[in-house]
């Protein structure tokens, strides 16, 4: 166990270090020019090489590479080009409200997704699981700006029951969580429900009903722990997804998550900024997927993590 | 048809238990109502044991099924009576139903391997069973499940209760479906095909138990099996069904000596029949100077494990020092129980799986091939397996199958290979216009045909029957059986035998070598193994084979302590090679501690 940890945990550092470089070679060879953003339209050719070399920009690649690293190593992502702070200070402060709208559209999504799935299994080939399938198809289809806009619209404007935007309390929760939760609820009740059709169809859930037990009993306790292992792994994956849906949610419902962090600095070419949020997102996805794999034998004995 | 009753209770009890009368199972199909079981009659007494025998497609698991209520949605009783204590069951509902299910008829099933949650440890399986009928507490249930453990012979019952399906052997698993289902004595067990995937020899072990078990707790029970050999050992009563409906139903001993039916009279003599090999007089082939085939001192070794460093911990040592030849036209039989090493032999002859020490084919070694010397290889041996459906591709045409390894070889233009495809459709006793069809438009004897007729394609020297009439009803059994004869007498094609059917293989095999732990234990020509088997676990399998004959009933076998041992050792160790010692004309047995 230790020793898979330690082997797990070198591989992710490995995929750490590809992903930086990979998005700092993309980050170089990019047209825009950050220098050009700091400085301003009006700035003198001697200004702008003054600050790019002050910046190191003027390095070649490899060597600006280096000095990431070297600093990334000792816990500096560097400072931001624009708003002249730290930051890991910027995400620091803005990474508790992304984690939390991440925790909250998770549960969404396993909540809904799930017991969709399960119902949808237990009566599948007749016309309720025929329409939840429909419901499953429009979730997966529809964009996340529209279904985030509609929620608004229909639960903050019209009804008023939770606040248009902003952040602090449960309530301010609620409809980005599930914004960002229906896209995977569509998925994962598709998924659990291929998944349960197929436990259900097994040996001992016939065994499980010959000793006499009550549907309910059968479901809970032998289907769904053997259905919802495929999903696990799934999810580990799916955070990855999740970021993609982060940005986009928190720009609708001014969430003050890294989300909204990372566009600004996209449209502002702020290179640190960008690569901070990258190191973060990459580092969750490695973290989940890590999790996702120490679940799994807890559920299934079979599975031994060597 | 009509059935006479003429049997009465065994034990002088005086009502049934469960009477079925005229059952009918039918099920709807997109609106239409087709029947599966019709008419079915037939009555149990307590204490005794009621096979119903049949080939596949019969209905008997049906009727087990609905006598349980665990039809499939789609599938009803819609005619007829199941009276168990003159409750209908059709009838109950379901809250009922689930009330007595398990407690007062508990079912087994055919798969030990999958009838078990992986999920959940024995203990926690078997006190659910209990708990879901009696108000006990946790500690009470553990106590009983512990109990059921220790009465199905289950060695340290304390231990297995935290153990997990997967950690216990095929026979273990159904002792412990076994302990569960009686676990609450229940007055009827119906067991479905308990013994079918189970090695000989632990099919003999349950059947045993079962009937040890019937006389202590005096439950009825309900044996469902295509196995006549079975029927003949553990029956009272029997009913014989087929594609749904009661051929005849007689004590076992009547319907053995005096079948009233034809139907039934085809499927025992259709009964492949220990000891009757030896009436069928074919000279070995001579031996040549190339054998198809060569082992020498052949291993096979696979690690697992894995310990801080990701080292390999232990290594199964499938195969430990094989040797032996087989020659042209000759068909060699390869028997043993499951994990004995009989199917890694046929892979690494295939080279499907790395191998240690010589494998020859053809007088060409295995080691050391380029990959064009592996593919000729290929062309001189071929395998059928035991799935024939899982060893067609569904999506290509029979035709596209049987001309594949054509193709795959570069051998012919299209219509050459199409011609020769027809050819060998025409050989394997099948028509041309049936090459445009699909794998599951045929029945399970015609698919094992067509991967018959595949392996054929290459004109190979040697084909490997793996298992390959395992799956196939008896009556379908003997006449791909037929099948292989003829085209060895025609074509000279030698086979490698593999089966657990110790009568199978004495019906058909020239020479045969029996498996156990990786190793040969004992080699000869059949008449020298099956007429003077030597070595103690030869014996032993044959002893285990059911006698299809009711007035051969034969005492319980001495019960082997726990299971089998363990082809697993740690890295460095290994297990003592057995010596072989040839007795006389090259029967060589393995020299025993």
């Amino acid at each position: 166990m230790a020793g898979y940890l330690l082997r797990r945990l070198i591989q992710s550092t490995l995929i750490l270090l590809g992903v930086s470089f990979v998005t700092f070679l993309l980050l170089y060879v990019l047209p825009a020019d950050p220098v050009r953003q700091i400085a301003g339209r009006s700035a003198t050719a001697q200004t702008v090489e003054n600050i790019r070399a002050q910046l190191g920009l003027d390095q070649p690649m490899l060597v600006q590479y280096g000095r990431y690293l070297a600093g990334l190593v000792q816990g500096d992502m560097g400072r931001s080009y624009l708003q002249k702070t730290e930051v890991a200070t910027l995400i620091a402060a803005r990474l508790p409200a992304s984690l939390l709208l991440m925790a909250g559209g998770i549960a969404c999504e396993l909540l809904i997704g799930l017991t969709l799935g399960i119902v949808a299994a237990v009566f599948r080939g007749r016309p309720l699981d025929q329409g939840l399938m429909v419901v499953s198809f429009v979730a997966v289809s529809a964009p996340q700006f529209v279904v985030g806009l509609l929620l608004l619209y229909v639960f903050a404007v019209q009804l008023g029951w939770f606040p248009i935007g902003g952040y602090g309390t449960a309530a301010h929760l609620v409809l980005p969580a599930l914004t960002l939760g229906i896209m995977g609820s569509g998925w994962y009740s598709r998924m659990m429900r291929s998944s349960m059709v197929e436990v259900l169809r097994q040996d001992y859930i016939r065994t499980a009903r010959a000793k006499g037990l009550g549907r309910a009993r059968v479901l809970i306790r032998h289907a769904l722990p053997n259905a919802i292992l495929p999903i696990i792994a799934m999810i580990g994956i799916d955070i990855g997804i999740f970021i993609g849906g982060i940005v986009v949610v928190e720009s609708v419902f001014g969430w003050p998550g890294i989300g909204q962090l990372a566009w600004q600095a996209i449209q502002r070419v702020d290179i640190p900024i960008i690569m901070g949020v990258t190191m973060v997102s990459a580092t969750a996805i490695v973290l989940g997927n890590l999790l996702a794999d120490l679940i799994t034998p807890l559920i299934d004995p079979r599975i031994k993590l060597r | 048809m009509m059935t006479t009753h003429t049997a009465t209770a065994p034990s002088g009890a005086t009502a049934a238990l469960l009477s079925v009368r005229d059952m009918t199972v039918s099920v709807r199909d997109r609106g239409v109502v087709r029947p599966l079981v019709a008419g079915l009659s037939f009555e149990l007494y307590p204490g005794e044991t009621l096979a119903i025998a049949g080939e596949s497609g019969s209905g008997k698991s049906i009727t087990s099924l609905a006598l349980m209520g665990l039809l499939p949605n789609n599938v009803t009783v819609t005619s007829g009576q199941a009276l168990l204590d003159g409750v209908n069951l059709p009838d109950l509902p379901e809250a009922r139903m689930r009330a007595w299910r398990g407690a007062k008829l508990a079912m087994i099933f055919q798969e030990p391997m999958t009838s078990l949650n992986p999920v959940h440890t024995i203990g926690s399986q078997m006190t659910e069973a209990i708990r879901a009928h009696e108000a006990v507490s946790r500690g009470a249930a553990r106590s009983a499940a512990i109990e059921a453990l220790r009465r199905v012979r289950i060695p340290e019952p304390e231990r297995r209760m935290k153990q997990y399906p997967h950690e216990l052997s095929g026979g273990m698993r159904q002792r412990v479906m076994i302990a569960m289902a009686l676990a609450l004595r229940p007055a009827l067990l119906i067991a479905d095909e308990p013994t079918t995937a189970l090695d000989v020899t632990v099919q003999r072990e349950v059947l045993d138990l079962l009937r040890e078990l019937q006389a202590e707790t005096g439950t009825a029970i309900i044996l469902i099996t295509h196995d006549m050999g079975v029927v003949a050992e553990s029956a009272d009563r029997v009913v014989v069904m087929r594609q749904g409906r009661m051929i005849e139903s007689a004590p076992v001993d009547t319907l053995f000596t005096a079948p009233k039916q034809e139907y039934t009279r085809a499927l025992l003599s259709a009964v492949p029949r220990l000891g009757s090999g030896a009436a069928r007089a074919k000279p070995l082939p001579p031996t040549a100077s190339v054998p198809v085939a060569r082992l020498v001192g052949a291993q096979v070794h696979f690690d697992i494990g894995a310990n801080f460093l990701g080292r390999p911990t232990h290594r199964v040592h499938a195969v430990e020092g094989a040797t032996l030849d087989i020659q042209p036209g000759e068909t060699f039989g390869l028997v043993g129980e499951s994990g004995c090493g009989k199917s890694t032999i046929a892979k690494a002859l295939v080279g499907l799986v790395p191998h240690a020490g010589h494998v020859e084919v053809d007088g060409k070694a295995l080691g050391g091939l380029t990959s064009l010397g592996r593919r000729q290889i290929c062309r001189d041996v071929q395998m059928v397996f035991q799935d024939p459906m899982a060893a067609l591709d569904p999506r290509m045409t029979v035709g596209e199958a049987v001309a594949e390894p054509l193709l795959i070889h570069g051998i012919g233009t299209a219509a050459e290979r199409h011609a020769r495809a027809a050819d060998l459709f025409a050989r394997v006793g099948l028509t041309q216009d049936q090459m445009t069809r699909y794998p599951h438009e045929f029945s399970g004897g015609q698919r094992q045909r067509i991967c018959v007729a595949r392996a054929l394609a290459l004109k190979p020297k040697l084909i490997i029957c793996d298992e390959s009439v395992s799956a196939l009803d008896v009556s379908v059994q003997a006449q791909v059986l037929d099948l292989l004869e003829e085209l060895q007498a025609e074509m000279g094609v030698a086979y490698l035998f593999i089966s657990h059917d110790m009568a199978v293989v004495e019906n058909v095999v020239d020479r045969l070598a029996v498996m156990y732990l990786g190793q040969i234990v004992e080699m000869g020509t059949r008449d020298q193994v099956f007429g003077n088997p030597q070595h103690s676990y030869t014996r032993r399998l044959l002893d285990a084979v059911p006698i299809p004959d009711p007035q051969r009933k034969r005492p319980p076998q001495p019960q082997r302590p726990g299971d089998l041992p363990s082809p697993i050792w740690p890295i460095g160790k290994a297990p003592a090679r057995v010596h072989l010692r040839d007795i006389g004309d090259n029967h060589l047995v393995a020299q025993e501690a």
